[in-house]
């Protein structure tokens, strides 16, 4: 019995110290790597002759958390790995608590976020990190379909109403006679903590009347399926969509523009966090995510551009 | 040769003291995660078990509500509600299986039977969610079907299976003496079923049963695609509600580690367990009991 034991420890000190040393080959591979003179010239030529800027960007990246910049990171992970082939990047979702406590561990290079750590995480943890606005993304009510043909716009007030459950049926705000229906997010979605600061003006949704979904590919299914349903998703899910209608806020319709100027106010800024300033690979991604050449595909998913916000928060 | 016998022992035995750690250590993990809740919160068992109040504070200073009553009730009723559905179908056909067609159920029956318990639990959502539910909503003049009726009926179609070949084995285990003695005396057929198989096979059709109930109680994904999740108790078995897993998998992902709202899931988790671990303790009663009889 005693040698089995011995031998089992001894499989599991053989697995850590693997395990190790692969984290270790990371490190080193993420940092740039002394190479001899003659080489490094050779190699620093090359990159010239074929990227004409950047000098060629090399290690690995991980990141993680929010579900509503998701979409976006993919796509700039997707670029940015075309122009810098041998960076290798890792991208999860997974909610924005997740990112953010990942980050401050150490586990992921790169936290996603909808809101700010420091309204997460303990305040020395918080402190730790660095902060960048990758872009901003606004929220919008939508609607079914029904409702929208009356519906085109509710005041801030009628909005509390409707998902405080006060109001019930649509015929109150000028609607059609059918049950107002609300679909929302959990409680510890970014999105809704996002809906509910600027769009409630902090009103608790009212829990116990309303359905719950995961995510907002099906909270825009439901809404779309269910007469009288009312919910809330980013403008980045709203893209190419006709199954549901957007509701203006207080005659402001939800729209990049609208957002731009400052009129349309359900808005925040998502952020990537990074424990301590950005390095290499993580840090030229992060440069490559907030460059002009990136913006326009930035607007074509739906978000904002931060830098051209005239507006701030 | 001794050599090769030693590496094959201790291969065996390293797999299985390998299965008795992990699943121990995963029981201790989730004590020491869902203890948080009355540890560190400083929340009583009363409030988590019998408190409507669901508000946990998703930071780690703590302050909020933890009263899960209406998740524990809604896996409860669901539950219950999919056994009645599913129980009479799954003796049903465990009979008709075992006693009255056996070769027919063994080409067609059988096979069905187990490609049903294959189906992935997604599979039976989506499905409920593109059928069941506007279904129950045309019947019921409903603006939203998501209900525990559509739950109950997803569960229900996921343990019939379960229920239905464990019975059937059990049915099949009655020694052919019995049937004889039976028919000797003079009994029917119906007779011989009712009055003297079901009752000798009973300890096994009563485990089929638990173990259906096991699952339906683990069922996440299927459940929580038509429920609702709405936070109240149902005032009926066409309102929504929602359940212990639908709760945890909804959340589990945006709470922070190790704050407060995340504790709370981690509480519901070991709940879970709880209620699987004296789930598989009572199959265990029950079973032997039945070995005892015969």
């Amino acid at each position: 019995m005693k040698k089995t034991i011995s031998l089992i420890l001894s499989a599991i000190m053989i697995c850590l110290s693997a395990t190790a040393c692969s984290s270790a080959t990371t490190n080193s591979a993420a940092s740039t790597t002394p190479a001899p003179a003659s080489q490094a010239v050779s190699q620093a030529d090359t990159a010239a002759s074929s990227t004409a800027a950047a000098p060629a960007v090399t290690g690995s990246i991980t990141a993680s958390g929010s579900s509503a910049l998701y979409p976006l990171a993919k796509d700039a992970i997707a670029k940015f790995k075309k122009i810098n082939p041998d960076v290798s990047i890792t991208l999860n979702a997974g909610g924005s608590g997740t990112g953010l406590k990942q980050v401050a561990d150490g586990t992921v290079n790169i936290g996603n976020s909808d809101i700010e750590a420091s309204s997460k995480l303990p305040k020395d943890q918080a402190a730790q990190l660095v902060d960048h606005k990758v872009c901003v993304i606004a929220m919008a009510p939508i609607v079914n379909k029904d409702v929208a043909a009356k519906v085109k716009s509710l005041t801030t007030q009628q909005l509390v109403d409707i998902f405080t459950a006060k109001t019930k049926n649509w015929k109150e705000v000028g609607g059609p006679d059918e049950a107002i229906i609300l679909v929302t997010r959990p409680t510890t979605s970014g999105t809704r903590a996002l809906f509910k600061q600027y769009a409630l003006n902090n009103s608790e949704e009212s829990s116990n009347a309303s359905l719950e979904t995961d995510d907002s590919g099906t909270l825009l299914q439901n809404v779309s399926s269910h007469k009288g349903a009312i919910g809330y998703v980013a403008l980045s899910y709203l893209i190419n969509n006709t199954s549901v209608n957007t509701v203006g806020i207080d005659g402001v319709d939800p729209t990049l523009d609208n957002v731009y100027s400052g009129k349309y106010k359900v808005w925040g800024y998502e952020h990537m966090y990074t424990k301590g300033e950005a390095t290499d690979a993580a840090k030229a991604f992060l440069d490559y995510m907030q460059s002009d050449d990136y913006s326009s595909s930035v607007e074509t998913l739906g978000y904002n551009v931060t830098s051209k916000m005239t507006v701030s928060r | 040769m001794v050599k090769k016998e030693y590496l094959g022992r201790f291969f065996v035995t390293a797999c299985g003291v390998f299965i008795i750690l992990l699943t121990m250590s995963i029981g201790a993990f989730l004590l020491y995660k869902g203890m948080g809740t009355f540890t560190t919160y400083h929340h009583s068992i009363t409030e988590f078990l019998f408190s409507s109040n669901w508000n946990p504070a998703d930071d780690f200073t703590g302050g909020g509500q933890v009263g899960a009553a209406i998740f524990i009730f809604g896996s409860i009723i669901i539950c219950l509600l999919a056994l009645l559905i599913a129980t009479p179908f799954s003796l049903a056909a465990a009979i008709f299986m075992a006693e009255i067609s056996p070769k027919i159920s063994k080409k067609v029956l059988q096979p069905a039977v187990e490609i049903f318990v294959g189906i992935p639990s997604v599979v039976y959502g989506w499905v409920g969610l593109t059928i069941l539910i506007p279904f129950i909503e045309a019947v019921f003049h409903l603006q939203v079907g998501f209900s525990v009726l559509a739950g109950s009926i997803v569960l229900a179609v996921m343990i019939f299976p379960s229920i239905t070949s464990v019975s059937a084995d059990s049915l099949r285990n009655i020694p052919g003496e019995y049937r004889e003695a039976a028919y000797a005396l003079g009994s029917t057929r119906w007779q011989v079923i009712r009055k003297v198989i079901l009752p000798a096979a009973r300890p096994g059709i009563l485990t089929g049963i638990i173990l259906g109930l096991a699952r339906a109680f683990g069922e996440a994904l299927a459940v929580a695609m038509v429920i609702g999740k709405m936070k109240a108790f149902p005032k009926n078995i066409l309102s929504p509600t929602n359940n212990l897993t639908s709760a945890i998998a909804s959340d589990m992902g945006g709470a922070t580690e190790g704050g407060e709202y995340n504790i709370a899931l981690w509480t519901m988790a070991l709940l879970l367990l709880v209620i699987s671990f004296t789930f598989i303790l009572v199959v265990r009663k029950v079973s032997s009991k039945g070995e005892k009889q015969t």
